[in-house]
């Protein structure tokens, strides 16, 4: 898509050392009642190792956020600038299902022009990173939800991008499988140092997981708030000054949810 | 493994991290289907069995009516044993193989013809606008035209020859092939073009590694569309287009047998019709599109 390489091409200019810049960043979309606003003028850093959560109610505009800054599509106004083309998770695992577990990494590797003799080792060494080092032959409905979704978090690793973007990647889990995943993931962060922009829900997942809480507001999305979360990792979701935090922020959630009551 | 953890949780995350490992492959175990092949006397009761039955049965039926006098007309009801003579008689003097082969042969490479041309056509179809809107909607039209209506045209344009039955051919399965392929690529899931794209298949890439493979099963479902509007179409051709020159398929065998009011042997052209078509389904089509299909866990078991 010529976008996606426009914006590649200027983002490496503008990046200004962090991992991803977004400034003033407002998205509208056409709608038969007129345009709508979707975001209203976000400006966001992400540090380069960084973990931040984007939090928000249905509405927040979160996800769209996410396709801006992935480069699936462009802003209204403001600009987005990433360091290299970002990798991206979604709630679905994504996985094509002509190919194996391994073969998926090895399409990423292959994309990003990895030699051919290199593929394999390093395919496998990702499924190792996500503790799969027997998966690599399997396809992908012979995996559990679970495994697909660490199957797709070696894949979009092996982007070997500077920023990783997860758009509630856990949300379709069943409770126990999200609990261990907040913990590779955490893991996988500290071993590998990417960027995290991760986008969830879920006020409990976003204290459990991030370094920085952002609180989009709902229609349009709006920074509303702002935490930086210093409870040493690893942290574990029923961790007391977890749940402390998740209640303060999940009242300011609240309460941006009941202003759309009001009018 | 890089332990990069601060000292003062260093403890927690050490025990976290084995807790952690055993944790997962204890999910991990207690959630992975096991699947493994069906042993053949399942697919024997399942599978085989049930259209032996049916086999009998018809065969039964139809040895009754006779035996029984309920149709008792030779030129119109032969009895099976009359039909068995006739595949005994073209068996011995050779020509069953002959009939059988002239048929499939023109059928298949037909079909390859056919193959070769709906396939970029659909891709065409499905991937460029104006194209689609062009002759997208004639494309599904001629799907439904009887194959068995160019016959007459394409004796017109070309004579009472091989090049006539493959035009015949060609217009009833290229259609098919190509609108298979359409379908397929349209049912692409967006998901998977989004995942392509941040993976940096865009362009030739995307098509190749992504439309095309995600694709498959519709196409592959057209191609069994194909291979059955070919066999029509060929079969159609083969009645109406009778030539010394062109030398016996089942068709002309067909055609033979009403000019020569012997019901055995009509009968007996029906029969090899229906076999090829379908002995060609179950080696060819089937096996693949279950080969694929179960590869991406689409083939539901019971």
């Amino acid at each position: 898509m010529a976008t996606t390489l426009a914006k590649a091409a200027d983002s490496a200019a503008v990046a200004d050392g962090q991992a991803a810049r977004i400034e003033h960043v407002s998205k509208s979309f056409g709608t038969p009642a007129g345009p709508q606003l979707v975001l209203d003028d976000i400006s966001l850093d992400v540090a380069p190792g960084e973990f931040v959560t984007l939090l928000g109610a249905s509405g927040c505009g979160k996800s769209t956020l996410l396709n801006l800054v992935a480069g699936l599509d462009a802003p209204s106004a403001g600009s987005i600038a990433t360091d290299g083309r970002p990798a991206l998770m979604f709630q679905e695992h994504a996985l094509f299902p002509w190919l194996t577990a391994g073969k998926n990494i090895e399409l990423a590797l292959k994309l990003r022009g990895v030699p051919k003799g290199d593929r394999r080792t390093r395919a496998q060494e990702l499924l190792e990173l996500v503790r799969l080092q027997d998966a690599y032959g399997k396809r992908v409905h012979e995996l559990s939800g679970g495994m697909r979704q660490r199957v797709a978090l070696a894949r979009a690793l092996a982007q070997d991008a500077r920023l990783l973007l997860m758009d509630e990647p856990f949300a379709a889990l069943d409770a126990i499988t999200r609990d261990v995943l907040h913990g590779e993931l955490t893991r996988i962060w500290a071993e590998t140092n990417v960027s995290v922009l991760f986008v969830t829900h879920n006020v409990r997942e976003a204290v459990r997981l991030a370094q920085r809480v952002v609180l989009l507001s709902s229609r349009p999305g709006r920074i509303a708030h702002e935490w930086t979360v210093d409870i040493p990792q690893p942290r574990r979701i029923e961790d007391s000054a977890v749940a402390e935090l998740s209640v303060e922020i999940t009242e300011q959630l609240r309460g941006e949810i009941r202003r759309h009551g009001k009018d | 493994m890089a332990r990069t953890e601060p000292t003062a949780v260093a403890d927690r995350a050490e025990a976290g991290k084995d807790d952690l490992a055993g944790l997962e492959a204890g999910l991990d175990a207690l959630e992975t289907v096991q699947s493994g092949r069906t042993p053949f006397s399942r697919t024997f009761r399942e599978k085989i069995f049930p259209p032996l039955v049916a086999i009998v049965v018809v065969l039964a039926v139809w040895q009754a009516l006779v035996s029984f006098k309920i149709v008792d007309d030779p030129t119109k009801l032969p009895a099976p044993s009359a039909v068995w003579d006739e595949v005994q008689n073209a068996w011995l003097q050779g020509t069953l193989l002959e009939y059988i082969w002239t048929s499939v042969s023109r059928g298949l490479l037909g079909f390859l013809f056919a193959l070769a041309i709906g396939t970029p056509l659909g891709l065409l179809v499905a991937r460029v606008k104006f194209v689609r809107a062009a002759i997208g909607p004639i494309l599904s039209g001629l799907q439904s035209l009887p194959s068995v209506a160019w016959v007459p045209p394409a004796v017109l344009w070309l004579g009472l020859n091989n090049s006539m039955m493959y035009a015949v051919i060609l217009l009833g399965a290229v259609p098919s092939i190509a609108n298979g392929l359409v379908s397929g690529v349209d049912q692409v899931p967006p998901l998977f073009l989004r995942a392509g794209r941040t993976l940096g298949a865009t362009g030739v890439r995307g098509l190749w590694h992504i439309v095309l493979p995600a694709a498959l099963p519709g196409y592959l479902a057209g191609l069994k569309q194909g291979w059955a509007f070919s066999w029509r179409s060929l079969m159609a051709a083969e009645i109406i287009a009778s030539s010394p020159d062109l030398g016996i398929g089942l068709g002309q065998l067909l055609e033979n047998g009403r000019n020569a009011s012997s019901m055995p042997m009509v009968f007996l052209a029906i029969l090899l019709i229906l076999i090829v078509g379908i002995v060609i389904d179950l080696l060819i089509f089937s096996p693949l599109e279950r080969r694929v299909l179960r590869g991406r866990g689409l083939l539901v078991k019971n």
